[in-house]
């Protein structure tokens, strides 16, 4: 009998294996299962804010559009912390009866959940919305050309400062990234009890423009590995630029150094900051501070006059899991709560940037806030390299580790960057 | 007493072999061997259990390059030999994290051993109400989850709005910055919280001395100091030494309070200690066989330490 044989080849190749390699740890198995039902419940997961009452009721919404529409289908919708997605992911992809069918996820996790085949590929041709969604920013949510999350929406960064303070002190907005450190210095000159600006030393994506704004890059395509080039004479520069920011003159290391984006943030809610990169998701709790009304924002200028320094297009995706049983359902739910409306309603709610064409010109229209970071947007954007190992990169802080050492411990900017781009050579080519 | 034993041979009912004296120690109790071992398997059991095949599990996955992608069956594995420990050991970051790991250890086993020790002396010289008051300061201590004290060392160490610079008058200063303070500030903590169990042990060990004993050395006209150092450290011996294990194997482990209190590692990672790296470098970036042969190395390195004091112990004449 076939089967019988096909058992015994099987065991033979196991106990192959096992005489070859001794024994070998667990692997779990083949997570896709080939079925596609039609009802039941739809598990999804989505990151929890620090303000989720407004997401969670336009998710409601969709919810009950969605359930009124497909008989026998229940939603069944779960929060989870964006600090523990790493481990939730992971275990979610190691055993996908514990999965959901969709997830929301970030956008830098991307190409690390592919391969650790956790998401499958979705085809978004004849729909209807997808011919609307920005090339540059649907890129982001595809490994090898393949789309695998649906750009749900998408952050960039900006400058923000002070109207009060400038205006006080006779200063104009800096529109070059060279006149950024001067600005700042003039500042806490007058006001030591203010940072010039508040730039933290974990701030990957608040010192990367630099970087890129410089000419140089994390990484380039070498074929089909990456290759660091953070050591590279742009991007020193870049990085001379922004670690020249974290001095007792602008930014002290001390309060400065161990900054991520949000603690940057937070420094210029509180009023003890002068300017601040920060993003289009930021506008809402900046404007439940005490900046409130005295800040204005501009996009970061780039090295000439009048450029804009490229962002980096940070967001988050909606993808459809590779062992799901539900697929189609999920889809549907995916380009449901990913689609124009729903975009616009998550707008409205919680300020989050939509990723169609047509939907933020509708925004910025109805709101003249976002102007500064439609128009980054616009200047084109960069992202970081798109590799399994970019997560891991990003666990072992290699990037703000090099901030950090130049900046805080002081060790020479070519060391400090030989250091880094060695650290991600050795992760590219794992 | 009427119950007289004119056998000569203990009441235990051991046998006694005549040739006992002319046979090597290890041999003289051959008899007891199987039922000793009977007495002992379920406790190996559980051992091996709990232990060994963990343990196991942890040696085999090292020898791989074991990923997320290999866990979740997307990409074959592959058998990498020794390569993983090649890669650590060749890395200068691993042996400067190590050396600071050894050093904050010995610190926090210092401090939590002096600490201790002394609180254990003051609560046995102190009234009711005082040792009282000690111990349910200490138990608090003891039970406070190591998340929730590092948190709230973090909130009374606060650059801006902490309550110890508030108290300092040193608004603005940053705790966790500078290397040195930063570690002081973390050893601080990990002995704050892993004292009680020190002074309680000993405390008990010292309530545990016959009062005949000390009434004698208190007779022959000890001083205090003397009858410390003569009589009571040389009773505490075996306890201290459970407690010293202990507080090496506790400290050289710790992870939360320098993940938490350091934010991962401090400035560019100068506040790295073993398990934090093992963490960063190889748990969260997914690279398990990395991370676990960091896991060998400090179970091995553990054992070395371990049997080296127990070595050291030996010669100075301590049976144990």
């Amino acid at each position: 009998m076939r089967v019988a044989n096909r058992v015994a080849a099987a065991a033979g190749f196991a106990a192959a294996v096992l005489a070859v390699t001794g024994c070998a740890p667990v692997q779990s198995g083949p997570a896709a299962t080939g079925a596609d039902q039609q009802t039941g419940q739809l598990r999804v997961w989505l990151f929890d804010e620090v303000n989720r009452g407004p997401k969670e009721a336009v998710v409601k919404e969709a919810v009950t559009e969605f359930q009124n529409a497909h008989q026998g289908v229940t939603v069944d919708v779960q929060y989870i912390q964006v600090q523990t997605r790493a481990e939730r992911f992971k275990a979610a992809f190691s055993d996908p009866k514990s999965a959901p069918d969709v997830a929301e996820f970030g956008n830098t996790d991307l190409a690390g959940y592919v391969a650790g085949g956790g998401f499958t590929d979705l085809d978004l041709s004849g729909w209807a919305d997808a011919k609307d969604l920005l090339p540059a920013v649907l890129d982001t949510g595809k490994v090898d050309g393949e789309v695998y999350g649906l750009p749900w929406y998408v952050g960039v960064r900006a400058l923000y400062y002070r109207t009060d303070v400038f205006n006080e002190l006779g200063l104009k907005p800096p529109t070059t990234l060279d006149e950024i450190a001067p600005i700042a210095r003039k500042v806490r000159e007058s006001k030591p009890d203010m940072l010039g600006i508040s730039a933290g030393g974990k701030y990957t994506y608040g010192a990367m423009p630099f970087v890129w704004a410089n000419g140089g890059d994390i990484a380039r395509k070498d074929g089909d590995k990456y290759v660091s080039t953070i050591d590279s004479a742009e991007s020193k520069a870049g990085l001379r630029q922004y670690t020249e920011l974290i001095a007792d003159d602008i930014c002290p290391p001390a309060q400065c150094a161990g900054n991520g984006g949000d603690a940057s943030v937070e420094a210029f809610r509180a009023g003890k900051a002068a300017m601040v990169i920060g993003g289009d998701f930021n506008r809402k709790s900046v404007d439940a501070s005490s900046a409130a009304g005295k800040y204005a924002v501009v996009p970061l200028p780039g090295k000439t006059a009048g450029s804009i320094a490229p962002a980096f297009s940070g967001g988050n995706l909606l993808g459809v899991m590779k062992g799901s049983e539900r697929k189609t359902l999920a889809k549907e739910f995916v380009q449901l709560l990913g689609g124009k409306t729903y975009q616009r309603k998550m707008f409205d709610a919680m300020g989050n940037m939509p990723t169609f064409a047509d939907v933020q010109k509708a925004v910025a229209e109805s709101q003249p806030a976002v102007e500064p970071f439609i128009k980054t947007l616009n200047a084109g954007t960069k992202f970081v390299p798109v590799t399994p190992n970019w997560a891991k990169i990003d666990a072992q802080a290699v990037l703000p580790t090099l901030i950090q050492e130049v900046a805080a411990a002081g060790n020479d900017l070519d060391v400090a960057a030989k250091k880094a781009a060695d650290a991600m050579n050795a992760a590219f080519a794992s | 007493m009427t119950d007289v034993h004119l056998d000569p041979r203990p009441a235990t009912g051991v046998r006694v072999d005549p040739e006992a004296p002319r046979r090597p120690r290890w041999k003289r109790k051959r008899g007891d061997g199987p039922i000793a071992f009977a007495y002992l398997t379920p406790a190996l059991l559980v051992l091996v259990g709990l232990m060994g095949y963990p343990i196991y599990q942890l040696v085999l996955i090292s020898l791989f390059d074991y990923g997320q992608e290999q866990v979740s069956g997307g990409a074959p594995l592959t058998f990498l030999g020794l390569a993983n420990y090649a890669t650590l050991l060749s890395d200068a970051k691993f042996w400067t994290v190590l050396g600071q790991t050894v050093g904050f250890a010995a610190v926090c086993v210092v401090g939590t051993l002096l600490v201790g020790a002394a609180l254990a002396v003051l609560a046995t010289r102190v009234r009711t109400w005082a040792r009282m008051t000690l111990f349910l300061a200490a138990l608090g201590a003891w039970a406070t989850p190591a998340v929730a004290g590092s948190t709230i060392w973090l909130f009374l160490f606060d650059a801006n709005f902490g309550f110890v610079n508030e108290l300092l008058g040193t608004t603005g200063f940053s705790w966790t910055y500078d290397r040195w303070i930063a570690f002081g500030l973390v050893a601080a903590q990990v002995i704050w919280c892993s004292f009680p169990f020190v002074m309680v042990t000993l405390y008990a060990g010292i309530k545990s001395i016959p009062g005949e004993v000390l009434e004698a050395a208190a007779l022959d006209g000890a001083s205090t100091l003397r009858t410390a150092r003569s009589v009571i450290l040389p009773l505490l011996r075996p306890l201290l030494i459970v407690v010293t294990i202990q507080s090496i194997i506790w400290d050289f482990k710790v992870f939360t309070q320098i993940y938490i209190m350091t934010s991962g590692g401090g400035i560019a990672g100068r506040n790295l200690v073993l398990n934090v790296y093992a963490y960063q470098q190889a748990f969260a970036a997914s690279e398990y066989g990395l991370g676990a042969s960091i896991g060998v190395v400090t179970t091995v390195l553990l054992l070395l330490i371990t049997l080296g004091y127990l070595r050291a112990l030996r010669k100075s004449g301590e049976q144990l």
